[in-house]
């Protein structure tokens, strides 16, 4: 029963992320990518820890760590790049 | 236009840190465990490039006066020196050799010799990647 439960949790992350996928190929504007970029993310730290409790193992768990200090770090650079224009600023003006 | 980033900022403060102790972590954890010099360079890299990301260029150089390229040759130089140091012993170039030690604080504790080749690749990385995304991402 919590086999079933886990493995329909996991084909329902999967269309998730097709969706948001969608959303970046057509999205009209450059947030619309941004926030689907990082739901993405989301989604796929969501599907590695289902998949280690699948398998009842802990070898995933710096895997998860690891996308998540990159999907924060991307979505702060790719909404900095739509806000701003450039990514790393040679001096503030402030 | 000014643009309010007190939040980007304070989260940063914190971020950081808890990113610089996890990138140790790989770095120590790398014999039997995901991890090693090269993933763990990754994450204390990523760790500075979002340091670089909320604040700017010059404040980050203020306060970490470390010229990137120079950190990247210093790893190189000494996964190197590690290489040819096994040739003194008369055993083949980047041999390894490892030991049990009594420490203090961490009981038994297994001391290799490729944690420092491993820390020479790591600053190796951390020069590299930080020199490549700021030559890419600076405006003229």
């Amino acid at each position: 029963m919590v086999e079933k439960i886990l493995l329909t949790a996991l084909a329902l992350f999967a269309i998730s992320i097709v969706i948001a996928l969608v959303r970046i190929i057509i999205g009209p504007s450059m947030p619309d990518r941004a926030v689907a970029l990082d739901m993405i993310g989301v989604n796929l730290i969501s599907m590695i820890a289902v998949i280690s409790i699948v398998l009842k193992t802990k070898a995933f768990l710096e895997a998860i760590l690891i996308l998540g200090i990159l999907a924060f770090i991307s979505t702060i650079a790719i909404s900095k790049y739509v806000e701003r224009g450039i990514i790393v600023e040679l001096k503030s003006d402030d | 236009m000014k643009i309010n980033d007190v939040i980007l900022r304070t989260v940063t403060r914190i971020v950081v840190f808890i990113i610089l102790t996890f990138g140790v972590y790989l770095f120590l954890s790398g014999h039997n465990t995901p991890g090693g010099g090269f993933i763990g360079g990754l994450v204390l890299a990523s760790a500075i490039v979002l340091l670089y990301l909320s604040n700017d260029i010059e404040t980050v150089q203020r306060s970490l006066p470390l010229d990137f390229k120079l950190v990247a040759a210093f790893g190189v130089l000494l996964a190197t020196v590690t290489g040819f140091g096994s040739l003194i012993f008369g055993v083949p170039f980047m041999s390894q050799t490892f030991a049990y030690f009594d420490l203090p604080v961490f009981g038994k504790t297994e001391l290799t010799t490729v944690t420092i080749f491993e820390a020479g690749v790591a600053l190796a990385v951390v020069g590299v990647v930080v020199t490549i995304i700021l030559s890419i991402s600076e405006d003229e």
